[in-house]
């Protein structure tokens, strides 16, 4: 590795800084303007991909464009558009109601499977990997693998039911338990990573409290309430936070299983937004609901932090 | 209390086992039923009797999802190795330069890490639209082509290397990309690997952007493709060839899963632990 510093990478940028013996001044100068050519990427990035496009994004909220036709300007009819949009906000309900089952259900089960693998058992490695697995595939898959899971005449789930005598149950096609078999669904594809984080923060309790505490007398389930839940605090909060966010985004699962059906129970912000851009071409709508829900999401995640952050 | 020891043991790999069947159960009937011909598909037995490639032949013909496979990996590769690169180089100067602006340089990228993406999805549409790159492969690579986190994780790994290792190299006449490139980079392999794996994961299941800015179906990425081919009506007589499409689309992760599964899992993890 020492031997030979070719340095004149070719990845095109050019920073001539290798001149034979540069006159001082010149050399300082473009000591000072190099950090400023490293970081150049992501300015450049940061201002054509993301300062511009939120502020291109407030403008839009004040137009009516179909990207065809020039922009009009519209006031604030985009606004109150939004507030008296019922589509919308049963779009946010729905996201809400699958928040209200996914939450729970992902800490409660990646929370036991990390604390059952904690526990120093054989094969820890092979549990642990096979619940990882549809972390990394494609939603693509892991909705098109559910939906014959689900499906009501031929789904598996329903014919494991008929062979023990039970009612089918129509996951995706009953407008009131749809969007929590969605959820459900996203349980699974998500639950590999959070036991991995819980692991990393069940890891980090030092089994000295644990000990004293068996010192003392405290059962299992008290050391679990008293010791394990208090330490891992972080850890619960930082999976709430991730799949608040997580759910937020809730778009490719309903766009392939249901299209937002039955009734619309499906529908979620982003397939919304997503529908009023490019199904109906309201730009200036699409964006004014893309910019009061992006607010929503920071809203809610700064709250939750506040409110956990207290309770620590 | 030895034996009261090993029942709750038991117990205790039950549930594991169980829960891994319900992991892994799925998985294999996916695969089992995208070798089922047509009439043994809906079956819930994990393997069909007579297996065979029918489902990936008809899958051939119907849609061009080897050239989606190849569009996919080139702008996996493509976004993988710019990320790697600006990632560098931003995280390099904020970590070991000293200049005017770094530290807001520093908050700006925090800050944008959590600004949700619903905001930009819109107006980086029209961009693509204005500059022309709807249906191309530029539009796919480009707005990914730098990353926060990428950025924020070299920053870090460069923090900690001994100021020695770039002094040497600067001696030597190096300049700062070769000092990056050259002589850091060897020192933060676990960085590398992890930056790679992420970004590249993350591009090859992105769906939501290629299904705005791609609409000419020779140029869009795999799992774009089998959404629409699963969405748009033509694959509702043909189930097996869904499942197979969505077989190929696994495939590829989960070879690399099963070969780097450490390095997967760490660096997944990572993603959260970063806060």
């Amino acid at each position: 590795m020492l031997k030979n510093y070719d340095c004149n990478m070719d990845i095109g940028i050019e920073i001539p800084l290798r001149t034979i013996k540069p006159s001082k001044k010149k050399s300082s100068l473009r000591k000072r303007l190099l950090p400023y050519l490293l970081v150049s990427p992501y300015l450049i990035f940061v201002s054509v991909f993301v300062a511009f496009p939120v502020l291109f994004c407030f403008f839009l909220t004040f137009h009516k464009w179909n990207i065809i036709s020039p922009m009009t300007f519209i006031g604030t009819d985009n606004y109150s558009r939004l507030l008296h949009d019922r589509l919308f906000w049963k779009a946010i309900g729905n996201t809400l109601k699958f928040l209200l089952l996914h939450i729970p259900l992902q800490l409660m089960i990646s929370l036991s499977l990390a604390y059952l693998l904690n526990q120093q058992l054989r094969a820890a490695s092979f549990f642990r990997s096979s619940f990882f697995m549809p972390v990394i595939v494609s939603g693509v898959v892991v909705t098109i693998l559910w939906q014959q899971l689900l499906g009501y005449d031929s789904g598996l789930i329903n014919r494991v039911l008929m062979h023990m005598g039970v009612r089918k149950i129509g996951w995706l096609v009953d407008p009131g338990t749809a969007i929590y078999s969605i959820a459900v669904m996203a349980t699974w594809k998500n639950l590999g990573l959070y036991v991995i984080l819980f692991l990393v923060g069940l890891q980090t309790v030092p089994t000295q409290y644990y000990e004293a505490a068996k010192m003392e007398g405290a059962n299992r389930w008290q050391q679990f309430y008293h010791i394990t839940l208090p330490m891992i605090n972080p850890t619960i909060f930082m999976v709430v936070i991730l799949s608040t966010i997580g759910g937020f985004s809730l778009f490719i699962e309903p766009y392939i299983m249901t299209g937002g059906g039955p009734l619309n129970t499906t529908l979620s912000a982003v397939l919304y937004i997503y529908k009023q851009a490019f199904q109906y071409y309201n730009m200036g709508y699409s964006a004014t609901l893309g910019f009061f829900y992006a607010l929503m999401i920071m809203t809610v995640v700064i709250l939750q932090k506040k409110f956990i952050e207290k309770e620590v | 209390m030895k034996k009261r020891f090993s029942i709750k043991r038991i117990l205790m790999y039950a549930a594991l086992i169980l829960a891994a069947l319900t992991f892994i159960y799925p998985f294999v009937w996916m695969i089992g039923a995208s070798l089922a011909p047509q009439h043994e598909v809906g079956k819930m037995t994990l393997w069909p009797d007579h297996p065979g490639f029918e489902n990936f032949k008809l899958m051939i013909e119907k849609i061009p999802i080897g050239r989606s496979l190849i569009n996919s990996l080139l702008v996996a590769f493509f976004t993988t190795s710019l990320v790697m690169i600006t990632g560098s180089t931003v995280g390099y100067a904020l970590a070991r330069m000293n200049f005017k602006g770094r530290q807001l340089i520093f908050y700006v990228i925090v800050f944008t890490m959590s600004l949700p993406f619903q905001v930009t999805l819109i107006p980086n549409y029209i961009t693509m639209v204005n500059l022309h790159l709807v249906d191309s492969f530029f539009a796919l690579v480009i707005p990914f082509a730098v990353s926060a986190f990428a950025v924020l994780m070299f920053r870090q790994a460069f923090q900690g290397l001994p100021q020695a290792l770039i002094d040497a190299a600067r001696l030597d006449g190096c300049t700062e990309l070769g000092i990056i490139f050259r002589v850091l980079w060897p020192n933060i392999k676990p960085t590398l690997v992890t930056v790679a794996i992420l970004s590249f994961i993350g591009s090859w299941n992105e769906v939501l952007w290629p299904l705005i800015v791609i609409r000419n179906e020779q140029l869009m990425t795999m799992p774009q493709l089998v959404t629409l081919f699963a969405t748009g009506g033509r694959a509702d007589s043909m189930l097996g060839v869904k499942i197979a499409a969505a077989v190929l689309l696994a495939l590829p992760v989960m070879i690399a899963f099963l070969f780097f599964q450490k390095h997967f899992i760490q660096s997944m993890a990572s993603t959260g632990l970063k806060d």
